[in-house]
């Protein structure tokens, strides 16, 4: 199961919850998953970018997701 | 990795392909474009920095000789007219001083300045919000009625438009632990990219709808669907072409004239060419925000920090967007720490909005958190570097944004930094010095690129990202290697939105670690083809050919009296063995690996004056490799320059009606070459495992420390400290006479 984290702006999306273990073996099957949990939000985290396994990504899709994967979501980063 | 192998052509420091046509003046910038019957168009900017527009009246403009076009805010698309519509041209309010409201195409740029004097514009002017303290004072005049906090309409409307916080741990626990407690509030003003070419570009739509922009801009897909997004139109009817571009660090990631200049040619049938004076570019394009932040970090005497935490309130302008995410995930990141609390503030005034500039939102942040470790190390008798060793990030550590770093070089760059024999060599009497440490996450995200081999073996490279800091070189150098072949054979090229893959924008120091990734993937699929060509002209299976020293030769053991083909051979009979060799990747990139950087300076002061000089400036920062070492040098010499002119002069000074006073280069004073010493670099290599060479951006790093590095210098030699930025002399002087 991977340990999933959200950081406290995506908290109104997921009712307050900020961490939680989820069975999924990619980025998509993991909004997936969180998409049943709660209805929309893989609208929110489209606009996301999410660090999986220390590794920042600013548009994950197909990337995988291991057992003790760490997955958290967070702001997007622009650059200059 | 290409970590073990011998690397022949990454390192070197060739002469960029560039080069001669920029110093030789042939090269063309966004003012350089004109077309035939092309007119010129000027802009209306509003005198009031809050004010609600009654009336708009372009009526007499029209009727001056010469002129071909009026148009104000309601000309363009209003359904869904999003925050880049109304900043490029205002509707019912103007938010900023010279903020645009109306627009003039004439004959001659003279004309359009006098048809500009004829339009009549009804005002009722509103106070101005000029601060965060003002914004978000009681009672505080709106500047948007309809924003609010987090979109909560629960809430009264308020110029906060976001709120965000992080933290960890149990912080008054942490600070409970701690020996000694730091906490101060630090200003940091708006400041500008101060890129020396303004804005310029150049519209012409056909009568079928079909638009091409040349304009300067650090990424053509983004004009043009910036563009397309406020003019209504498809993405695929516009055409960007980009010029050489005269510096933009994040200020050219947006737009502000090409939807415009569309819309006048739309009307007048003519080429359009709009270029921004130096007072337009202060007045009404993106600088950086200024902020407000407030840092309390507890340590144990030994130095172990037991807690830290952060308030920062970010100016956004007039809308929303301040880069206060990235500086509230930046201030703690160079630190393992147990207990923090984060918490950040986008906040609306009546200023121009914001853009992106070099590292955005981290200076700032930075700045503060920088400043008040100083003040722990000389609380606790420690020196900076180690104070920040014994708390240093490294592979493994959480960050305080959530994941675990993989390998960065924060470590590397300490320990490289005390052993430089200029900090070993202690600053003379009269002289302070400070440190700081710097940081960025760098981004990866889309790149295309193309390599096409001529029939004498020449290599042609096309990719989509302007050339702001020597990208082709590297690309060029990146290619070298990976065919084998001398970097004098290759040439880069930007393409036009039309004629290259999309890539996105040059800048979050992506391109030379995205963009460069998808040329060593196009070069790889040439030799692949190359292979695939020798096997044939061998008749051998393509698993019997390898790819050594730019050339196609058997495996070892392989039993073939042949002579090893060049890529110039495969090339010459390129048209016998299938075509034209054409190479092509696209991607998007992940994993661009953070840069750390370490800074220190040594400046004198002026006590009758209060003018601070600099005497040494030393940066030392992990390239993950350097592609091409000048240009890594470049990058971190040139953000110093900027840290520095930020830290020591760069201001925009408002009256209380919200009119900048200092917008020019006379009086927004950046730093010239004879206010510098030579700013010493050593760059720290570890690799990036992302990337086949073990690239990292390297370009906005360089602007964060300098900041923190030149307060905690002057604090050194005052022996009190002065906050606020910038460190100019009437506020050296001033805060000298109080603490006299």
């Amino acid at each position: 199961m991977a340990k999933v984290v959200f950081p406290d702006h995506l908290l109104s999306h997921t009712n307050g919850e900020r961490e939680l273990e989820v069975d999924c073996n990619s980025f998509r099957s993991l909004v997936q998953a969180l998409n049943r949990r709660w209805p929309g939000i893989d609208e929110v985290l489209e606009k996301t970018a999410v660090a999986i396994d220390g590794q920042i990504y600013q548009d994950a899709w197909l990337e995988k997701i291991g057992p003790q994967s760490e997955v958290f979501f967070m702001q997007r980063i622009e650059g200059g | 990795m290409a970590e073990a192998v011998e690397l022949k052509a990454i390192g070197t420091r060739p002469v960029r392909p560039d080069g001669v046509d920029k110093v030789t003046g042939r090269a063309n910038f966004g003012a350089d474009m004109a077309l035939p019957g092309m007119v010129h168009a000027k802009i209306l900017r509003s005198p009031h920095a809050h004010a609600r527009i009654k009336t708009v009246d372009v009526s007499k403009a029209l009727q001056l000789d010469g002129v071909h076009a009026a148009i104000s805010g309601k000309d363009l698309p209003q359904e869904g007219a999003n925050d880049l519509s109304v900043n490029i041209l205002a509707r019912d309010k103007a938010l900023y001083h010279g903020h645009a409201v109306a627009a003039v195409a004439a004959r001659t740029p003279d004309i359009a300045e006098r048809a500009l004097e004829l339009i009549h514009v009804e005002y009722e002017p509103l106070s101005p919000v000029l601060s965060i303290d003002d914004a978000i004072a009681d009672g505080a005049t709106l500047v948007n009625e309809n924003m609010y906090t987090n979109g909560d309409r629960s809430l009264a409307p308020s110029n906060v438009a976001a709120k965000q916080s992080f933290e960890r741990g149990d912080v008054e626990k942490g600070f409970a632990e701690a020996d000694v407690i730091v906490e101060n509030a630090y200003r940091v003003p708006t400041a500008h990219q101060g890129y020396i070419e303004p804005h310029a570009c150049v519209a012409t739509i056909n009568e079928g709808g079909r638009a091409t922009v040349w304009c300067s801009t650090q990424g053509q897909f983004d004009v043009r669907s910036m563009t397309a997004g406020v003019l209504n139109k498809k993405v695929s009817d516009i055409k960007v072409i980009p010029s050489e571009i005269g510096g933009g660090f994040g200020g050219k990631t947006t737009i502000y004239l090409e939807p415009i200049a569309v819309k006048l040619s739309e009307i007048s049938g003519r080429p359009v060419k709009m270029v921004m004076n130096r007072e337009e570019v202060f007045r009404a394009t993106g600088p950086t925000s200024a902020t407000l932040c407030r840092i309390r970090v507890g340590a144990k005497n030994d130095g172990t920090i037991t807690a830290a935490t952060a308030w920062l309130a970010y100016e956004a302008g007039a809308f929303a967007g301040a880069p206060v995410g990235p500086g509230c995930m930046s201030v703690l990141a160079p630190y393992n720490l147990e207990n923090f609390r984060i918490e950040g503030l986008d906040v609306l005034v009546n200023k121009p909005k914001v853009a992106a500039y070099r590292a955005p939102g981290a200076p700032q942040s930075m700045h503060a958190m920088e400043c008040t470790v100083d003040e722990v190390a000389r609380k606790i008798g420690m020196d900076p570097i180690d104070l920040r060793l014994k708390n240093a990030a490294d592979e493994g550590t959480v960050a305080p944004y959530g994941p675990r770093f993989p390998a960065i070089g924060l470590v590397e760059c300490l320990k490289a930094a005390k052993k430089h024999p200029n900090y070993v060599n202690k600053p003379d009497d009269g002289v302070g010095r400070g440190v700081a440490v710097g940081f960025w996450f760098n981004i990866g995200m889309q790149s295309s690129a193309e390599v096409r081999i001529a029939e004498n073996g020449g290599v042609t490279i096309m990719e989509g990202n302007p050339d702001i800091g020597g990208s082709r070189a590297s690309m060029c150098l990146m290619a070298a290697e990976t065919l084998g072949v001398p970097y004098e054979t290759i040439n880069a090229h930007v393409g036009d939105t039309e004629a290259t893959g999309f890539c996105n924008v040059t800048g979050g120091s992506r391109t030379t670690f995205a963009t460069g990734l998808a040329v060593v993937q196009a070069c790889e699929d040439i030799i692949a083809q190359c292979k695939e060509r020798a096997a044939l002209t061998w008749d051998l299976d393509v698993e019997q050919v390898d790819w050594q020293d730019g050339r196609a030769v058997p495996k070892p053991g392989v039993n073939a009296d042949v002579q090893p083909l060049s890529l110039a051979d495969i090339a010459r009979s390129a048209g016998r063995t299938g075509g034209p060799l054409l190479g092509r990747a696209s991607l998007n990139a992940q994993g661009p690996g953070a840069s750390f950087s370490v800074n220190w300076t040594d400046v004198v002061l002026d006590r009758d004056t209060g003018k601070v000089d600099v005497l040494a400036f030393t940066a030392v920062q992990d390239a993950g490799r350097a592609i091409h070492p000048a240009y890594v040098e470049g990058q971190m010499q040139g953000g110093a320059v900027q840290g520095l002119g930020w830290a020591l002069n760069e201001e925009y000074i408002y009256d209380q009606q919200g009119v900048m006073e200092n917008a020019g280069f006379l009086d927004y004073r950046v730093p010239v070459a004879s206010d510098m010493p030579m700013i010493e670099c050593q760059i720290v290599e570890v690799p990036n495992p992302s990337h086949p060479y073990g690239v990292r951006g390297v370009g906005e790093t360089p602007i964060v420390a300098p900041l923190a590095a030149t307060s905690n210098a002057v604090r050194d030699l005052l022996g009190f400290r002065i906050n606020d930025l910038p460190l100019s002399p009437p506020r050296v002087l001033e805060a000298i006479e109080e603490n006299a």
